[in-house]
């Protein structure tokens, strides 16, 4: 449950990682191949070697979908109903990773942010990634 | 028993030894408490843990914080005996504090994120790996000892 300041926290925070959102996506991606080496399976037909244009593509993407999520975090399933058809009948990933994703961004976060990632910046981060992997997955059954 | 290469033997005594613990064992467990805030239930003799400036602040949590951390460095000075370095801990945490051995994965991703956010860009997806690994083998030894 996000109370009403978790929300605009979490909005104000996105919306000041817009531009560089490349790096952090990229970032994220990255510590997440390094400790949970099966996730690259899923990547086996990009290059996904540091700073490629593939890598820093795919990171911006993913990035500018939880910042567009975050502007309006009640209308979730609005927002990501064309996500979820493509998570759910073409990507089919395992929704467990989106859980391993989401630790690895919030390590990116911290190491963006340095003190500024509180803990109470760390409790809504995390709820809100949560909430927006159980709304990408709900279409897979 | 865990293998280690040298870059994880090597990256763990170095991230260890440039830690403050009295800083780091506060925090990391202080942001268990406020991130995950179930966790509360066993410290209900730890005082005020009403919201997260109560939390940050309470002198009990900053305590076993330290203490939290000193326990992490046995892990450090022992990466190739881990089972029976925690072993008496394992049995306390299980038969007396009677702790959800799940919870011991919460606390360590706290850490993480607290010397993710003092080493910066330092912190590497390469270290990151190293500690979670050195993590979850103390989290595995922990918990060996439940029944």
């Amino acid at each position: 449950m996000l109370s009403k300041k978790e929300k605009e926290l979490i909005a104000d925070i996105w919306e000041s990682l817009t531009p560089v959102a490349e790096d952090i996506g990229a970032d994220a991606l990255l510590r997440m191949f390094a400790s949970y080496p099966g996730t690259k399976t899923y990547f086996s037909h990009l290059d996904i070697s540091p700073r490629s244009a593939h890598l820093l593509s795919h990171g911006k993407k993913i990035v500018l979908a939880i910042a567009e999520g975050a502007q309006d975090i009640g209308q979730l399933t609005v927002t990501l109903a064309p996500l979820q058809t493509l998570h759910a009948y073409q990507l089919r990933i395992d929704p467990t990773n989106f859980k391993l994703f989401s630790h690895c961004m919030l390590v990116a976060l911290a190491c963006h942010m340095g003190e500024d990632f509180t803990p109470v910046a760390h409790a809504a981060m995390d709820k809100y990634l949560s909430a927006f992997a159980a709304v990408l997955s709900e279409k897979y059954r | 028993m865990v293998e280690w290469t040298n870059y994880e033997r090597a990256t763990i005594k170095d991230i260890f030894a440039k830690l403050d613990y009295d800083s780091v064992g506060p925090a990391a467990l202080s942001r268990c408490l406020v991130v995950y805030p179930w966790t509360q239930r066993y410290f209900s003799k730890f005082g005020n843990l009403y919201n997260a400036a109560a939390i940050m602040g309470n002198p009990n949590v900053a305590k076993h914080g330290k203490i939290i951390l000193h326990d992490l460095e046995r892990g450090v000075k022992n990466m190739d005996n881990l089972k029976e370095t925690y072993a008496d801990l394992s049995v306390l945490h299980s038969e007396k504090l009677h702790v959800d051995p799940d919870n011991f994965k919460l606390i360590s991703d706290c850490l993480t994120i607290v010397v993710a956010a003092q080493m910066g860009k330092a912190f590497t997806g390469e270290v990151q790996a190293a500690l979670q690994k050195f993590l979850a083998a103390v989290v595995s030894a922990l918990g060996r000892q439940y029944h």
